[in-house]
């Protein structure tokens, strides 16, 4: 008989075990966010009535509301450009600089938020640009642009270049090419990039610290100033509707990235 | 493509007698001058000088790395020429993009758009050309017909078979009418059955359409059989640019005789020479080897002579006189191919010759079997006398 891979113990404890640790401070969040008390640590019963309450509390609206503007502009900037990047990185062979370049453009992946967030503000004031929407926009599109470049780029260096050749072959120049052939086909990728670009402008806290201005605070930045007047259920729900949200925008970025697998692969 | 409909018409010879390159008036619809490209130090085209002609089926032939593809890139514009230049109908081709040259590719990978349905691949390069929507769908219909697709509009290139997708990279490169279409290995990625039935439909398109069509391959047999003249290539360098016939029988160099088909190299010393023939004395062979060819060779000169299997009469019997032009030898090898078996052959000196023989009976047994004694004999015209 053949040998079968399936479950140990040994395995799904390990399992459980490593699920628990990941999981189990989020479920506590998600289950309390329903309780029915003003105390946080005391169980009073199911009730939605935090989530009524979130849509009275006009400052998270407006925080969660400027959030999804920023990610929905940031994201798409970052998409552009890192697609730029990546086609740059992937297409022009062994050009000078080609390793300076690719590090300067991973470098951020690396680099921690504070010194980012710093950096990016000790410029704002240089050149004495008014802090406010834009930048905080500004400043996700330079963290966020690296990510996009490396998934657009590794869906590149696996896209059939004869493609695009047949393109101009056939008469298309090279921007209707790309327009008409290259980007259609690497699409998946760029909506992965573009949605990965956008949760993690939606979660930043550290650098939207350093370089929103008044008026211009993300909802994580307003969570996170009431959280320090106390832990509310409030906060347990509106942080139960973003881990909704993201999860949502991750597992959609996945889906998008197998359905182009797939239909790459096809029945070959 | 169209097996079936060519049975109902007239069986039309597919190749009728066709010789531009023999008119010394006949203008070239492609020349290639003195053209080099170089990467680097490294030399890719070295020299290449070629015409090639309208209506003509031409291959270029040679191992990976001879440089057949870049010169046919060159063509398609995906290559700029170092130095020479490459005319196409009278006009340099230097600088002008891949998407403004009357000549269109089928890719080796076929190069499908995988998001688009065939009818849109093949509707791609007329949409470029900003044609009118209903032209370009009697051209599309007009292409599924030529290569017997129609029904598979709407599929999507990953729904199709190898051989399906095949022709819909014919039937896209060939929707724009280009005056030249280039096929870069075109059958590599078919089985052998299906390629050679594909071979002959080429073929029999290319006859129809009269499209001028270059391909690019390392098989030889699909050289021989489906073009009008063969380029063989090495090293960046013709080698020979004839017909089949002519590269099989006539190979100009020791390089073409053994890379076309299969060959017995003779190293030989000229003892004589005349006007109308060769004799020679081979190291090989216990007798003198006589040839009905003028050569330039002087007496005492060392040349090879390249002998095809096919050539060599084998058998068992003692031959009725000793003459020039023959061996002796135990046969030590044979590879039996169902139509015809190769014998390898012991000479008493050691050296070996390779002789074919057609299988004419249906006998298991074969005639000339493991360790038979055999004679061998070849007439003088049998052999060719190579320059290098």
């Amino acid at each position: 008989m053949a040998m079968r891979k399936g479950l140990s113990p040994v395995t799904v404890t390990a399992l459980a075990g490593g699920l628990a640790f990941l999981y189990v401070p989020l479920f506590l969040l998600v289950i309390y966010s329903f309780n029915d008390s003003r105390l946080v640590t005391v169980w009073g019963g199911w009730s939605t009535r935090w989530y009524r309450g979130l849509l009275q509390n006009q400052a998270l609206m407006d925080a969660a509301w400027v959030s999804l503007k920023v990610a929905a502009v940031a994201a798409t900037l970052a998409t552009a450009l890192g697609t730029l990047a990546a086609l740059a990185l992937v297409r022009a062979g062994a050009f000078r600089g080609r390793t300076l370049f690719a590090g300067l453009v991973y470098a951020p992946l690396v680099m921690p938020e504070v010194i980012t967030g710093l950096a990016l503000l000790l410029l704002f004031v240089a050149i004495d640009f008014d802090r406010g929407f834009w930048t905080v926009a500004l400043a996700h599109v330079t963290f966020t642009m690296c990510f996009v470049a490396v998934i657009v780029q590794s869906r590149l260096l696996t896209f059939d270049h004869s493609l695009e050749e047949a393109a101009l072959d056939l008469g298309a120049t090279p921007l209707r090419a790309f327009f008409s052939v290259t980007l259609p086909v690497i699409l998946p990728a760029v909506a992965a990039g573009w949605l990965l670009a956008f949760t993690l402008s939606l979660d930043d806290l550290v650098i939207a610290n350093f370089t929103a201005g008044p008026g211009n605070t993300t909802l994580p930045m307003r969570i996170y100033s009431q959280v320090r007047l106390g832990v509310t259920p409030e906060v347990n729900a509106i942080s139960t509707v973003f881990i909704v949200v993201i999860t949502a925008v991750v597992l959609s970025a996945s889906l998008a990235m197998k359905w182009q697998q797939g239909k790459v692969e096809g029945r070959q | 493509m169209e097996m079936a409909a060519s049975k109902t018409q007239k069986p039309q010879s597919v190749r009728r007698k066709f010789e531009p390159w023999a008119d010394p008036a006949a203008e070239p619809l492609i020349r290639f001058e003195n053209v080099v490209k170089r990467y680097g130090d490294v030399v890719a085209i070295d020299g290449v000088s070629l015409d090639i002609y309208e209506r003509e089926f031409f291959a270029l032939l040679g191992p990976s790395g001879c440089g057949k593809t870049t010169l046919m890139r060159m063509l398609a514009g995906f290559e700029e020429a170092s130095e020479g230049k490459v005319v196409l109908a009278g006009s340099d081709l230097s600088g002008v993009p891949p998407y403004r040259r009357p000549v269109n590719m089928m890719f080796q990978s076929y190069a499908l758009f995988p998001h688009m349905s065939v009818a849109d691949n093949i509707a791609f390069g007329l949409k470029q050309e900003r044609m009118p929507r209903d032209e370009i769908a009697a051209r599309v219909d007009e292409m599924l017909k030529l290569v017997n697709l129609r029904g598979f509009e709407k599929r999507k290139p990953h729904q199709l078979s190898g051989g399906q997708r095949q022709r819909v990279a014919l039937a896209r490169s060939l929707a724009k009418r280009p005056k030249v279409l280039l096929l870069d290995e075109p059958m590599a990625a078919l089985d052998k059955k299906l390629r050679e039935q594909t071979q002959f439909e080429l073929m029999d398109l290319q006859q129809r359409i009269g499209t001028t069509f270059i391909i690019v391959t390392h098989d030889q047999e699909e050289a021989m059989t489906v073009a009008d003249r063969i380029a063989v290539m090495d090293h960046g360098k013709l080698i020979q640019v004839a017909t089949p016939a002519e590269i099989y029988e006539q190979p100009n160099s020791r390089y073409v005789a053994e890379f076309v088909g299969d060959v017995n190299i003779i190293e030989a010393a000229v003892t004589r020479v005349t006007t109308s023939d060769t004799t020679l004395q081979a190291d090989m062979l216990d007798a003198e080897l006589r040839l009905t060819q003028r050569t330039d060779a002087k007496t005492g000169d060392r040349v090879a002579v390249a002998l095809r299997p096919e050539k060599i009469r084998i058998a068992k019997e003692p031959l009725s006189e000793v003459h020039a032009n023959c061996a002796q030898g135990v046969v030590y090898d044979i590879a039996y191919l169902g139509d015809l078996s190769i014998y390898h052959v012991h000479l008493d000196n050691g050296f070996v010759l390779k002789a074919a023989k057609t299988n004419l009976s249906r006998q298991i047994e074969p005639p000339i079997d493991w360790d038979d004694r055999v004679n061998l004999s070849w007439t003088p015209d049998a052999g060719v006398l190579l320059k290098s």
